[in-house]
């Protein structure tokens, strides 16, 4: 254990902290401000995936894949949002579960309709591909950096229309009284049809980034779903400083439990009982993680919902 | 008057499904004795989460880890050389009940989604623990020694015998959930899920009764584990998945929150539906899918909701 | 509302009961159960694929009576499967089960199918239990025993003098199976044996690690989005170069076509690879290729060769199904053109066959495995003599 792995596992903590955020952003945007629990948000992860790597064989280009990759996944959340959803903003939480799970058989087979089961070949386009060496002895993937950058940015540019535009300000009042803002004259509907489309693109900019070094393949939502849903419970519901917060945080933890937790407690404990039991507990550090929160801060890191 | 309507629709189900042995000899299909077999263990278990989930508000993604502990216990049992049922029963139900007891108290003291991930939580390491027990299968599971014994009563190796045990099971939980739910405690629980704040100020705490109520349904899914683990002659800590708590779960849902008949009419729609549509096509997903979504859009009240004699109010 | 509820229910019942089979038993009935739903099912569609392949060669007819394929979807779930089997046996009343991928399906499915008397013919999954304590004389499989394949790997990575291997798999009983294979006759040290949880997609943290320590060689046991996602931030990190990786199980015809080109140079060991050269071989993989436009998998080739298998004993009964006796006599012996070319039976009905040590190369704009050469001949596995069978 060196200092340079230690800089080169927390640079892969940070980097799954925030694939995770972009993803948990849409999630906590809409459960928080809409009160809606939209388990269907892995399948636009998985939507702008495919979108983008079909485009981008399309048009030939990465670049066009992206853009296209990205209107494309919007369309498709507010088409979903208009045709399916937007009634069940009223309706319990479960039947918001039981209809979205729907939502989910119903991509995840489109997709396999569409373009088969098997996982599609997306690459790393050539001006992101190779090393960059950030310190001696530590050549890191080029691309992971361009995620993490990707990500950091989306972050601060959440922060800035949320705290700093009208828009922003509408979201977050409708988010504590809707029926007040529309009475004020807002097309509250609209608003909510925008924060769902942008949640959902969101989600497809993560499933884009992640397409080259993850499997782009049916289901390939629901295999980080679970993560994202720690993530916003750890972070606290409808806040995007927590979700942020709650990503890197459990990005870091995951990242070191693999890589360490073995040979920590090997140190501890016999080797042999280590090699049974750290990669289990490495599997449950995060739900462990999420206990342990709760207990300390029942809201969550920066919850700071009523309800 | 709809009350009568209700308990007449819910007799004529029940008395459907004690006809179908003898409908399956006639057309000689006996698959389908097994077939609804299935469904009814799962019917029993999204009965026992309605309990918690449709009167109480409890929404637990962990209740497929009593179908586990319960299929477990026989196994384990079975695996030992203790094959006597009763002696398993009393195990299934009393290894459910405690771990419920473990659980219910620390997580009911949460609510709403963080209450669902903290089942979940539970769950899942339940499930990890599972995997790792390799002397009982690890995650490859492992056939059953021998089938539970009752002494002379019933032997569950005669197709029809079990298919009446199981029926007979869910006829009895059925009625103890109508007793319950009708009773002070159960009325308690519906107060509390109804509001909170208000059941407090007339003196009652929550707590105790919600906690109850999630041992009693825990145990309840012990039973429906330890007919699965019959039924399917082999244990696996698949059924402790979260995604079985979630297929639980939509039964539940579909069927309609807080009716009685509703779980079991979900577990028959959704398991039917399944084995149908992936008969037809693979992709049947696609399919099933959108009959759920739309089942939520128009069925507002689950498909009991649909049946006669449906409240209006509640 | 009402009626509508009602008829529906009717209805559905009514398609549930319906189109009573016609008992007309002068068919070969076989059911197949595999995943034909969900991402997996992209192995359950080859194997369905290679089965319908089989069937055009014979003419769609076993000793002259026409064959009735019944498939089924076990969603990866064994009480499904299960359920499937009971449906095939009892409603179809089908006189073969074939196929399954997993190992926990099987065995849930093997004793219910073989108690009841009809014979299971797996084409892919080969658990211990089946290998050893829990053999059946109506149970043969055309695959492999588990653990044979890393076996394989392990001889040849002992064999090339290697030392400080790194090694790792899945948190689950097959990665550890295949690891407890490949320490079976890879005696030399091991750096690291790390298990990961089973469906992770980010391994660079493991990666990482495994740069750390910098050992000599990596063998991994990777299956399906695994192997794709592994392999793909492998070769990413850049250490495809610095240092050789084997496996078994993670790179195939299947994923090749998402890792194009992160495949090449990758070390795996098999019974068989499109390019083996025998008659029923090269007839299957172009046929296939022309069905289909794709090569097939393992997958696809085990299932074809049950179909050739059920062949060969139902044609010797000269359709006689009766006489099971008779069918398990024949197919002990083995005796049809197996896509592996000449094998035999071992007395756990699991078979005796060749190991090869495979490479993937560029072939034309794609890639493909190719056979570099033959690690074990005739080998057997490793639990035959749990079984009591002789």
């Amino acid at each position: 254990m060196n200092a340079i792995l230690l800089v080169e596992q927390t640079l892969n903590g940070l980097q799954l902290g925030v694939m995770l955020f972009l993803l948990a952003a849409g999630l906590t945007l809409v459960f928080g401000i809409m009160n809606m629990v939209n388990l269907a948000h892995g399948s636009f992860y998985m939507v702008g995936a495919y979108l983008t790597v079909a485009a981008a064989n399309w048009t030939g280009s990465y670049v066009a894949g992206v853009v296209l990759g990205l209107a494309g996944t919007l369309l498709v959340g507010i088409v979903v949002e208009l045709v399916a959803l937007r009634t069940l903003y009223e309706r319990d939480h479960l039947d918001q579960v039981l209809a979205t799970f729907g939502l989910i058989l119903f991509f995840n087979e489109l997709v396999a309709i569409l373009w088969g089961r098997a996982a599609l070949f997306a690459s790393i386009p050539a001006f992101f591909s190779g090393h960059v060496e950030i310190v001696a002895n530590l050549r890191y993937p080029l691309y992971r950096l361009v995620i993490l950058g990707i990500g950091l940015a989306v972050a601060l540019l959440l922060w800035y229309v949320v705290a700093r535009t009208r828009l922003g300000m509408l979201i977050r009042a409708g988010a504590s009284n809707r029926t007040m803002v529309a009475a004020l004259g807002i097309n509250i509907r609209l608003l909510y049809t925008l924060v769902f489309g942008f949640g959902a693109v969101l989600a497809g900019l993560a499933g884009l980034l992640a397409g080259p070094i993850y499997a782009v393949q049916p289901g390939m939502g629901e295999l980080i779903l679970i993560q994202v849903f720690v993530v916003i419970v750890i972070g606290g519901i409808g806040s995007i400083r927590g979700a942020l917060v709650g990503a890197l945080v459990v990005g870091m933890v995951d990242t070191m439990g693999r890589a360490f937790l073995k040979p920590v407690l090997g140190s501890i404990i016999s080797p042999t009982a280590a090699e049974a039991a750290g990669p289990a507990l490495a599997s449950m550090l995060i739900y462990l993680l999420m206990a342990v929160v709760l207990a300390l801060r029942p809201q969550g890191l920066f919850g700071a919902r009523g309800n | 008057m709809r009350a009568h309507l209700r308990l007449i629709v819910v007799i004529a189900g029940l008395a459907l499904l004690a006809l179908v042995p003898a409908i399956a000899a006639a057309l000689n299909q006996p698959f389908y004795i097994d077939l609804l077999r299935r469904v009814m263990i799962f019917a029993i278990a999204a009965l026992s989460l309605n309990l918690i989930l449709g009167y109480g508000g409890m929404i637990s993604f962990g209740h497929a880890a009593y179908l586990g502990i319960g299929a477990y216990a026989v196994a384990i049992l079975s695996h030992h050389g203790i094959h006597n049922g009763f002696l398993q029963l009393a195990v299934a139900v009393g290894a459910s009940a405690g771990i419920a007891l473990v659980i219910g108290a620390v997580s009911i003291r949460t609510s709403g989604i963080y209450f669902i991930m903290i089942t979940l939580a539970f769950t899942q390491m339940l499930y990890y623990l599972g995997i790792s027990i390799e002397e009982y299968g690890g995650d490859d599971g492992m056939r059953l020694p021998r089938r539970s014994e009752f002494s002379d009563l019933v032997d569950l190796g005669n197709p029809v015998s079990f298919y009446y045990l199981v029926l007979g099971v869910l006829i009895a939980f059925l009625y103890l959930s109508h007793r319950l739910v009708n009773s002070r405690f159960g009325m308690v629980i519906r107060a509390a899920k109804s509001n909170e704040a208000r059941t407090r100020a007339i003196g009652i705490a929550p707590y105790p009764y919600r906690l109850v109520a999630f041992v009693i349904a825990g145990a309840m899914c012990g039973v429906a584990g330890m007919l699965l683990v019959n039924h399917t002659n082999y244990l696996t800590p698949d059924f402790m998945h979260w995604t079985r708590s979630g297929e639980i779960m939509f039964m539940v849902i579909l069927g309609g929150l807080g009716t009685i008949g509703g779980p079991v009419l979900g577990a028959f729609v959704l398991l039917l539906l399944e084995d149908l549509l992936s008969g037809w096509t693979q992709h049947w997903q696609i399919i099933l899918g959108p009959l759920l979504v739309l089942a939520v859009l128009f069925a507002k009240r689950g498909l009991a909701g649909l049946l006669p004699g449906a409240r209006r109010d509640d | 509302m009402r009626t509508t509820l009602r008829a529906l229910s009717v209805g559905l019942l009514a398609a549930a009961f319906a189109a009573a089979p016609a008992v007309a038993q002068d068919k070969i009935k076989i059911g197949f159960i595999t995943t034909l739903s969900g991402p997996q099912g992209v192995i359950g569609e080859d194997m369905k694929n290679s089965v319908e392949l089989a069937l055009d060669h014979l003419g769609r007819k076993m000793a002259g009576k026409d064959v009735e394929m019944i498939y089924g979807d076990d969603q990866v779930k064994p009480d499904v499967g299960k359920q499937l089997a009971d449906e095939m046996l009892k409603r179809h009343q089908v006189n073969f089960v074939a196929g399954i991928i997993w190992s926990h399906v099987m065995l849930a499915v093997a004793p219910t199918v073989t108690d009841a008397g009809t014979f299971m013919i797996g084409t892919n999954a080969g658990p211990h239990q089946l290998a050893g304590a829990q053999c059946n004389e109506m149970f043969f499989t055309t695959s492999w025993q588990n653990d044979s394949t890393p076996e394989a790997m392990g001889k040849h990575m002992q064999d090339l003098g290697l030392n400080n291997v790194y090694v790792m798999a899945p948190n689950y009983a097959a990665g550890k199976d295949m690891v407890a294979g490949f320490k079976r006759y890879y005696k030399g040290t091991i750096a690291d044996e790390v298990y990961t949880k089973l469906g992770q997609t980010d391994y660079q943290a493991e990666i990482s690690q495994l740069r750390s320590k910098n050992p000599k060689a990596v063998f991994v046991f990777y299956p399906g989005g695994m192997g794709i996602q592994f392999l793909r931030q492998y070769v990413q990190a850049g250490l495809r170069q610095q240092i050789p990786l084997y496996s078994v199980y993670t790179v195939d015809e299947l994923s090749i076509p998402a890792v194009k080109d992160a495949a090449i140079g990758q070390w795996e060991t098999r019974f068989w690879s499109p390019d083996l050269k025998n008659a029923a071989n090269e007839r299957y993989v172009s046929d296939y290729k022309k069905k289909y436009g794709k090569l097939p998998s393992f997958y696809g080739a085990q299932s074809y060769d049950g179909i050739m298998l059920i062949n060969s004993a139902v044609s010797a009964v000269k359709g006689n199904l009766a006489d099971k006796k008779g069918m398990i006599a024949e197919m002990r012996k083995a005796n049809f053109n197996s896509i592996r070319g000449k094998f035999t039976y071992n007395t756990n009905h699991f078979p005796i066959q060749n190991y090869y040590l495979l490479q993937a190369e560029k072939v034309g704009d794609g890639v493909e495995m190719r056979i570099k050469k033959t690690v074990f001949e005739n080998h057997k596995d490793s639990f035959a003599q749990e079984c009591g069978m002789k």
